[in-house]
């Protein structure tokens, strides 16, 4: 590899295809990851994002394809010969072993003086705030002290990337709140390139730098939290991240980075974006609008988009509320309003505009 | 199992005895009584003919001490130790086999350990005897394609009585074994291949460590049995192998000695005993589970 990658790229997968007999798990899948990122693999259960991981980590091999680690071809390497350590979903911590020789293993195995070892361990068990707790076994801590534990084992032999497979899971949400910023900061601390597969959308949002959106074998996008949420390239995107609403519709005129769109529903909407060129007219399409961006009102408004509709729902939850409108075909959309601009409308039935401006709308084609 | 609080629930107490009265019944008839007989049995006096006589004495424990005794005593220790050590190493790497070989062939496999479980046992005896015989299978064989002038001396020797005990009790230590190296979570092994361990260190530091409780068990069930099966000794090794379990066959049977016979029976069942005791407490100090 030429040296300028290396030496920003920690991890580079080439064309990765892996089959399991005639099931293809993952398709050609190519990526590159930064040093020092925390890239999350987002994606429904199926979709190919653990198998990723875990050729990284060599416990599969690729079908086809390279992976690079640091600039070099580790893809038929076993993966006690890969400078990668893995937080599983389990935990795996050795059930044999208290929480001090557990965290050792891996510096035991490098054959590491007993000081260095002593005080490698004292110092990751610190930083993971279980200093106390060096002689208990895995089956007396609790679910987020072994999730801290199965961390600081990994971290202490120093990795060039952490591998991290659904590591919050099992915990309960206030716990995984909690973990999701703890984890942020300690990689933003170490400034080890962090790998995290994840299903949960927010997770992936709250702590990435970027997410690698997957489905079916594939990645479907790659980018920052903020793209990944207000730009989503596909429908897939568009729908697996946030709440979303979708209309489908054909490009009537398309001029400059305006266009026209005539929908299903035969009214019109236009959108404005800088990266249309490559559309022409007459071309079917799908526009995704963000709940968040919509505004309701009970007159029409000028030089925005504008739909009429009914009120079908109202929904008060905490911070914002949840408005579901029928349109003038069935179709049913979805509004988030700040809980702070409510009560304008008296409820269910009531007839409205949704309305959203022209560069709010996402074209996917 | 935990005694039960007199009085405090006089209906759940009644519940259990009738539940388990069956189970009681039996082990009364066929367990308690028997030992019993032979308990007292010890303390008993051969009488000239073979009789036996109701004198008491320690006259038959006090047997137990004599040299000649002793010396079996150790000498049995000695070979079912060799034999549950021999089963171990062959079947560990059989068992681990069978545990990470696809679901079609774990059946083929079991089967080969179950079926000979079909046929008694002294029956395959015997057939170990026309193996190893003087003009057994193995040696006509090497004679006739002139690897050797003169039969060796197979039959009837340490080794063949070693062979039988070993071909005998393998399957009871596969099973344990087995189902402790299946029990075990792949993802233990590979955190440890992640965490650098090649596939030896992986082994010794993961995986034998935590399928020791079938370890325990297949040892146990092996060692055990090995003490008191006395037809093998008896028919591959000859007169000269005398172990425990042939001494108490020779008293009863041949030496019509029941009051010596019974004593040594009570020191075999007292060695398993402690064996066992150290077994379940070894089990529960390491907080492994128990078979």
């Amino acid at each position: 590899m030429k040296e300028k990658e290396c030496i920003k790229y920690m991890i580079q997968l080439v064309a990765i295809n892996k089959s399991f007999k005639e099931h293809k798990v993952v398709n050609d899948i190519s990526i590159v990851i930064n040093k020092g990122e925390f890239l999350t693999l987002l994606g429904p259960s199926g979709c190919g994002k653990t198998t990723t991981l875990r050729m990284i980590a060599g416990f599969e091999e690729p079908t086809s394809g390279e992976i690079l680690l640091d600039g070099m071809d580790v893809s038929t390497k076993n993966p006690y010969e890969r400078n990668v350590n893995t937080v599983f979903q389990s935990y795996a911590l050795f059930p044999n072993m208290d929480v001090y020789n557990n965290i050792a293993f891996g510096l035991k195995i490098k054959k590491s003086s007993k000081e260095v070892i002593k005080e490698k361990v004292t110092k990751v068990l610190a930083l993971v705030q279980l200093e106390d707790f060096g002689d208990r076994y895995p089956s007396q801590l609790s679910g987020g002290q072994k999730q801290r534990i199965a961390i600081a084992r990994a971290i202490v032999n120093s990795p060039k990337v952490l591998l991290l497979d659904e590591p919050l899971g099992a915990l309960d949400l206030k716990l995984r709140k909690q973990m999701q910023f703890e984890l942020k900061h300690l990689q933003k601390k170490l400034g080890i390139t962090f790998i995290y597969v994840t299903h949960d959308q927010e997770e992936a949002l709250t702590m990435s730098d970027r997410i690698a959106v997957m489905n079916e074998g594939k990645i479907e996008q790659v980018g920052t939290p903020n793209e990944i949420y207000n730009k989503p390239k596909t429908k897939f995107v568009a729908d697996f991240i946030g709440e979303t609403n979708l209309f489908e519709g054909v490009i009537e005129t398309h001029s400059g980075n305006k266009l026209s769109v005539l929908l299903d529903s035969d009214e019109k909407i236009n959108v404005i974006d800088g990266t249309l060129d490559k559309l022409k007219q007459g071309d079917s399409i799908y526009i995704t609008i963000r709940p968040e961006r919509m505004k309701l009102s009970h007159s029409k408004v000028e030089s925005k988009n504008m739909l009429k509709g009914i009120v079908k729902e109202r929904i008060f939850i905490g911070s914002i509320n949840k408005t579901v409108i029928k349109l003038s075909n069935e179709k049913e959309v979805i509004i988030n309003e700040p809980a702070i601009d409510t009560l304008k409308f008296q409820g269910e039935g009531d007839e409205v505009y949704v309305s959203w401006e022209y560069e709010d709308g996402v074209v996917i084609n | 199992m935990k005694k039960t609080k007199k009085s405090k629930n006089q209906k759940q107490t009644s519940s259990i005895v009738t539940t388990i009265s069956p189970v009681l019944l039996w082990m009364i008839i066929l367990v308690a009584i028997p030992l019993v007989i032979v308990f007292i049995m010890g303390f008993l006096t051969r009488g000239i003919y073979g009789q036996v006589e109701y004198i008491f004495t320690f006259q038959n424990y006090a047997d137990l001490l004599k040299p000649m005794y002793v010396q079996i005593f150790v000498y049995s220790l000695w070979i079912s130790l060799i034999t549950t050590l021999i089963c171990l190493v062959l079947a560990y790497p059989f068992a681990y086999f069978i545990a990470n070989v696809k679901a079609k062939y774990k059946v083929l496999l079991f089967m080969l350990i179950i079926i000979p479980f079909w046929t008694n046992s002294l029956v395959r005896t015997y057939a170990w005897m026309i193996i190893l015989g003087t003009n057994g299978i193995i040696n006509s064989y090497l004679l006739q394609f002139g690897v050797i002038k003169e039969p060796l001396k197979l039959l009837y020797t340490n080794g063949a009585v070693i062979l039988g005990l070993v071909y005998t009790l393998f399957p009871f230590m596969v099973l344990p074994l087995y189902a402790s190296i299946e029990g075990l979570d792949k993802s233990y092994v590979e955190a440890a291949s992640d965490l650098g361990a090649s596939p030896l260190q992986a082994f010794l530091r993961v995986t034998l460590p935590l399928t020791m409780s079938g370890v325990a068990a297949g040892s146990v069930l092996v060692f055990i049995p090995s003490l008191g099966l006395f037809f093998i000794p008896d028919l591959l090794g000859g007169s000269k192998t005398m172990l425990i379990s042939n001494l108490i066959q020779n008293q009863f049977l041949t030496a019509r000695n029941w009051p010596f016979g019974s004593a040594v029976s009570i020191l075999l069942i007292i060695i398993t005993i402690i064996f066992i005791i150290l077994y379940f407490n070894k089990s529960r100090n390491k907080g492994l589970e128990v078979m």
